[in-house]
């Protein structure tokens, strides 16, 4: 039997993680994201994993990925801020290959900023937070249940990739209270990571591009973690370029081979569309709102909100704009994705960004249904 | 009759000749912890090595033939934490330059001793960062002239061992490059603690140290830890003025206190855990 609960979504998300298996998680206290450590603080040991509190988000990570090494599904959460101290991390656990889930719950900033005001400012941040040319996928969640939903989907990608997956939300869908439908434990789909044969010694453990099994420490395989240019073994190689060639694009490709599969995307009403609102996360829920309501005047409006972030989602955004000659952007910042999407449009749509009528509130239905209509007017 | 070296089983196959400069101390810490290991006939496969990022990051990294992560500079105990705390059957031990452990990584450091959670931290002092070409770090002692204080440092070096001991860790020791011998034996009591166990070792970079400190030879350098150092027991009956600038040797602390991650295991029971 499935269980319904009425839960914010920050409780929504460390269920899904608890659904996923993580059994390792570490934090450091920071509006909006703290829920998510209250609960998994709660259930955490009676699932027998761990919890801990850090010294800062730095930590945090860090010891996510130590866990993850050491074979747990280990996760953490934070809020721009830290999501800022994560980044070194985020790069460490790419280039390692270390399979890890990292939840932003994005807060106003820059720097302090509003701590409870949702804002979707780290979008490119949670693409490119990091130095250097790396992979990642990021989910943005657009209620309670998604939080469940995508958080179990960020481990099941983050461990058949063997790559740091993050879980954009943001202050609203954080602390947003909703039923959430919690399927029984056996009817979720869970992926696990590949890992070799125990005590099978010295294996090729990084830079497949068919994802490598990872040598969990402690079972024997002698590996070599280290986030310095390294061969298919693990050992560093750091004065030839044609490692850091090989390194960079067979990470990149890991992911990038697979962005078809991975990018997911809802279309909403676009056949005969004369415009369509593309969005992500809290925003999309004003979005898809918006559009029932012109539709049932007549008006010819679509909806496209992207579920995946990063890898972008090029290829439907391309075939949308192939069918409606008008895309309107919107995001709860002043640009991110847009310049993506209109990259990904290739000049077959016109693209318009359209940013709340105040930064940090997000878009109310009336000031879009009277800017939709000026658009279309045009 | 086997040529090979008594400690060559536990050297990653392919890593040799290792990269350190003629006359470091890093070579000869490798060698006392390996013995230790040895002597303490401990299952390698058993056990996780993390380095830091610096030249004593490369005691273990690649060269120790078992599960290894280098992590990012300052960062190593973090990650060694969320090790332990998985899988507390291994047995962690991290190495660290004395700008990794107590510069970058000094909040990382301070933490992991008041959990007291089962590591070994080797904190190799060499007084300066070696691996970046010789500048002043936290244990830089003052006056001295290096290529970041070419005025000579205006700062006072850390204590690390007073530090970690106050922090909270059931294990404290100093010994230097010149005491291989009791550094063994103290490596091999670390190794038996249940607890945060914190050992600095106070070692000889002559490629950059050589000219600050006016030798000409690592041999000397040596003879210099040898004669600027004194045993804790001496030092504790001596005056304060007179151990200015020395090194004062042995075991700080040496306590068994509930370790974090047998806590949570106990905690994980009481929550009644499926
Ligand atoms: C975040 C970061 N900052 C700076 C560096 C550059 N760096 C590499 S090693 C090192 C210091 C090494 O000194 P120490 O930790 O004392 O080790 P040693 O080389 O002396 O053994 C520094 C500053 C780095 N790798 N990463
Ligand atoms: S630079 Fe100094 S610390 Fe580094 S290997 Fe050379 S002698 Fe040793």
């Amino acid at each position: 039997m499935p269980t319904k609960m009425f839960l914010q979504g920050n409780e929504a998300c460390a269920y899904g993680a608890l659904a996923a298996g993580c059994r390792f998680f570490a934090f450091y206290p920071i509006t909006p994201a703290s829920e998510i450590a209250y609960v998994m603080a709660r259930e955490m040991p009676k699932r027998g994993g761990i919890c801990i509190q850090m010294e800062d988000e730095i930590a945090s990570l860090a010891s996510a990925i130590g866990a993850s090494w050491a074979g747990a599904k280990a996760m953490t959460a934070t809020s721009g801020p830290g999501f800022s101290l994560m980044q070194e991390g985020i790069g460490y656990a790419s280039m390692t290959e270390t399979p890890c889930v990292i939840v932003d719950v994005e807060r106003a900033g820059p720097s302090t900023g509003t701590p409870a005001l949702p804002m979707q400012g780290d979008v490119y941040q949670s693409r490119r937070g990091s130095h250097g040319e790396y992979p990642i996928i990021v989910l943005a969640p657009n209620s309670a249940q998604e939080m469940f939903d995508l958080t179990i989907e960020a481990f099941n990608l983050s461990e058949a990739y063997r790559t740091p997956v993050v879980v954009l939300s943001d202050a609203l869908i954080g602390h947003l209270r909703e039923e959430v439908v919690m399927p029984e434990g056996s009817e979720i789909k869970l992926v696990n990571r590949r890992t070799p044969e125990p005590g099978s010694g010295r294996v090729r453990a990084f830079l497949d591009e068919d994802v490598a099994p990872m040598p969990i420490f402690g079972t024997g395989h002698s590996a070599h973690v280290t986030g310095s240019t390294h061969d298919e073994y693990g050992m560093r190689e750091v004065s030839d370029p044609k490692y850091v060639h090989k390194v960079v694009v067979s990470l990149r490709n890991k992911i990038q081979k697979r962005a078809k599969d991975i990018a997911k995307v809802e279309m909403e009403a676009l056949e005969g569309s004369e415009l369509a609102l593309v969005s992500f996360g809290s925003v999309s829920r004003s979005a898809s709102h918006v559009v029932k309501i012109l539709r049932s005047r007549g008006t010819r409006v679509g909806s496209i909100r992207l579920i995946t972030l990063w890898p972008f989602p090029d290829e439907a955004i391309e075939r949308a704009a192939k069918e409606v000659p008008k895309l309107l952007v919107l995001e709860n910042n002043l640009g991110q994705v847009v310049n993506e999407v209109e990259r990904a449009a290739r000049g077959r749509a016109e693209v318009a960004f359209l940013p709340p009528a105040t930064v940090a509130s997000i878009h109310s239905p009336d000031f879009l249904m009277r800017r939709i209509e000026e658009l279309m007017k045009k | 009759m086997s040529l090979a070296h008594p400690l060559e089983k536990y050297i990653r196959k392919g890593t040799l000749p290792h990269t350190f400069c003629a006359g470091c101390g890093d070579g000869m810490i490798a060698q006392s912890f390996l013995r230790a290991v040895d002597e303490l006939g401990l299952d390698f496969k058993k056990m996780v090595f993390l380095s830091g990022i610096g030249c004593s990051g490369w005691i273990p990294s690649p060269l120790f033939d078992a599960d290894t992560l280098h992590a990012p500079h300052g960062r190593a105990i973090a990650y060694a934490t969320g090790i332990k705390l998985f899988k507390p059957e291994l047995k962690v031990v991290v190495f660290v330059g004395d700008g990794d452990a107590l510069g970058i990584g000094g909040n990382h450091l301070i933490h992991a001793a008041r959990r007291n959670i089962g590591m070994l931290v080797v904190c190799v002092n060499n007084m300066t960062y070696g691996m970046t070409g010789g500048q002043a770090g936290p244990t830089t002692p003052r006056g001295m002239a290096t290529i970041t204080t070419p005025y000579g440092n205006l700062e006072r070096g850390f204590d690390s061992c007073e530090l970690v001991k106050a922090a909270g860790a059931d294990y404290v020791a100093r010994w230097t490059a010149f005491h291989m011998r009791q550094l063994t034996n103290s490596f091999k009591k670390a190794l038996g603690k249940k607890g945060f166990a914190f050992i600095e070792v106070v070692s000889q970079c002559p490629t950059h140290l050589m000219r600050p400190m006016g030798f000409k030879r690592p041999s000397e350098m040596l003879l210099w830890l040898r004669d600027n150092s004194i045993p804790i027991e001496k030092a504790s009956k001596l005056p304060k003025e007179g151990l200015e600038g020395k090194i004062i040797i042995g075991e700080y602390a040496d306590l068994d206190r509930p370790e974090l991650s047998e806590a949570y295991a106990e905690l994980i029971r009481r929550a009644g855990a499926r």
